[in-house]
């Protein structure tokens, strides 16, 4: 079964310097994603499976195989969604975050 | 501070990116606070587009911490859609309010909003010395009503207490009151000037003996002994021309309701409109904010060569009020001389007894989160 994924709504994100800093509204915590998990993060629009965003934004750009790149995103998505920045369904999920655009 | 916060602010540093922005919706307010350093009066504040279209310029400019302020926001009818715009756009939010007007309903759309917090001004637990400071009746009980409100949807209030000679005896009373209803506090000797630099406010500050008294209560300061430690500076020249006095104007700023900019709510140097220029072009060229950048400690009359260099929370903004924002700020150096008994260079040559700088509060932790990093 494919699952989805989506930024909390109940976050603070920006992208400060290439890094994408993500900040709790449960309890202010504040987190540094790595190049792959931000892009993880961002294409984490709720309509597009995982599987999908694995193939379009790592597989594509990183050397990877699918199959371990697609277990370390589902140990990812795990690890955010127990923090509250992602959430994860097994059906598409209505209105994400906006994901923060690079500053200009 | 975090290592994960610290390592955020440096690389804003380093990068020039503006991280903390206080915005200031109007300066309109329902209270009249004895020691406002602002005119109550609209002249001609800041449209619900204008406001939308700032909000977005400044989050493509990298802005992450935005402080929504006033006067007081809840007298703005569109505050909840400015509100729900910055929230849209990802900012972390706070908010300064009195609470006097938050209801049921607005505390719960503060909390679905997912806001970093509300900092509410309380100055004493006994109405008549409150309300004698704010100058409105029953706002005492109003803004309790309000926090109540607030932490009772789960939304984190900060209690801000204003020290002065009025409410001076009453602090203990306040945190008694923060802490009872789940509240955080923070204390603050600081009296601003007046936005037309209007000094005559200052004396209703604190004198040395009470602001001595505060430094030495373990209860705010934690470790006495460290916290009033002997100064250790100077540090060397070279160390003092590298590092920066302030975050104002380096990675932060502070926008007026009418749009104009400064480098900080207490540094009233204008440095642009937004009404004329976007936002990231008056960030990155306006001779004004690069000129407070081009200051280091080693430029800083008498603190280049002072002990107090390491420990002192010098406010360049008051500095800059005081006359001179290369000068000295003397509230700052009456503080360092209360809080370890040695008197700054500038102290030294230059006699005052106003009050000094200081904010005590505890900083949530942080942690870092990572996937595998493919080549």
């Amino acid at each position: 079964m494919s699952s989805y994924v989506a930024r909390s709504r109940q976050v603070a994100a920006r992208m400060v310097g290439g890094e994408m800093m993500i900040m709790s509204g449960r309890d202010s915590s504040l987190f540094s994603l790595n190049e792959t998990a931000s892009a993880i993060w961002q294409a984490a629009d709720g309509v597009t499976p995982l599987e999908q965003i694995v193939e379009q934004r790592i597989c594509a750009e990183f050397d990877v195989e699918p199959a371990a790149a697609l277990h370390d995103a589902e140990e990812l998505v795990s690890d955010l969604a127990s923090h509250g920045i992602l959430v994860v369904s097994d059906s598409p999920i209505a209105e994400p975050g906006t994901p923060p655009k690079e500053q200009t | 501070m975090s290592s994960l916060m610290r390592e955020m602010g440096a690389r804003a540093l380093r990068l020039g990116i503006p991280l903390s922005v206080q915005l200031d919706l109007t300066y309109r307010c329902n209270e009249r606070c004895v020691h406002c350093y602002l005119d109550h009066d609209d002249h001609g504040e800041m449209t619900t587009a204008e406001i939308l279209d700032l909000l977005g310029q400044m989050a493509e400019a990298g802005v992450f911490f935005l402080t929504l302020s006033g006067g007081e926001i809840f007298m703005r009818q569109d505050f909840f859609e400015i509100l729900e715009h910055a929230r849209k756009l990802m900012f972390c939010v706070k908010l300064k309010s009195n609470a006097v007007m938050v209801r049921a309903a607005g505390a719960e759309r503060l909390r679905d909003l997912a806001i970093d917090s509300v900092q509410v001004s309380i100055y004493s637990h006994r109405a008549e010395v409150h309300d004698g400071i704010t100058k409105l009746p029953g706002s005492l009980k109003r803004s309790l009503e309000g926090a109540r409100l607030l932490v009772g949807k789960g939304v984190k209030v900060i209690f801000a207490n204003v020290l002065m000679r009025q409410n001076l005896a009453d602090y203990q009373g306040v945190r008694a009151l923060a802490s009872e209803m789940g509240a955080e506090f923070r204390i603050d000797p600081t009296i601003t000037p007046m936005m037309d630099g209007d000094r005559s406010i200052l004396s209703l500050g604190i004198d040395q003996s009470a602001l001595r008294e505060v430094f030495r209560n373990e209860d705010l300061v934690g470790n006495v002994e460290e916290f009033c430690a002997p100064p250790k500076g100077p540090m060397t020249a070279e160390d003092a021309l590298d590092t920066v006095p302030c975050s104002a104007g380096h990675t932060a700023c502070y926008v007026s309701p009418y749009g104009d900019v400064y480098p900080c709510v207490q540094f009233p140097l204008p440095s642009g409109s937004v009404r004329r220029t976007r936002f990231v072009d008056i960030w990155r060229h306006s001779p004004e904010l690069n000129e407070v950048r081009s200051i280091s400690l080693g430029d800083l009359q008498g603190c280049s060569q002072c002990v107090h260099q390491d420990g002192c929370t010098r406010c360049p903004g008051l500095a800059y009020m005081e006359g001179n924002m290369r000068g000295p700020s003397i509230q700052d150096c009456e503080k360092s001389f209360a809080r370890t008994g040695v008197p700054s260079v500038n102290l030294q040559s230059k006699k005052s007894s106003t009050p000094g700088l200081v904010q005590i509060r505890l900083i949530p932790t942080a942690a870092r989160v990572t996937s595998p990093a493919y080549s």
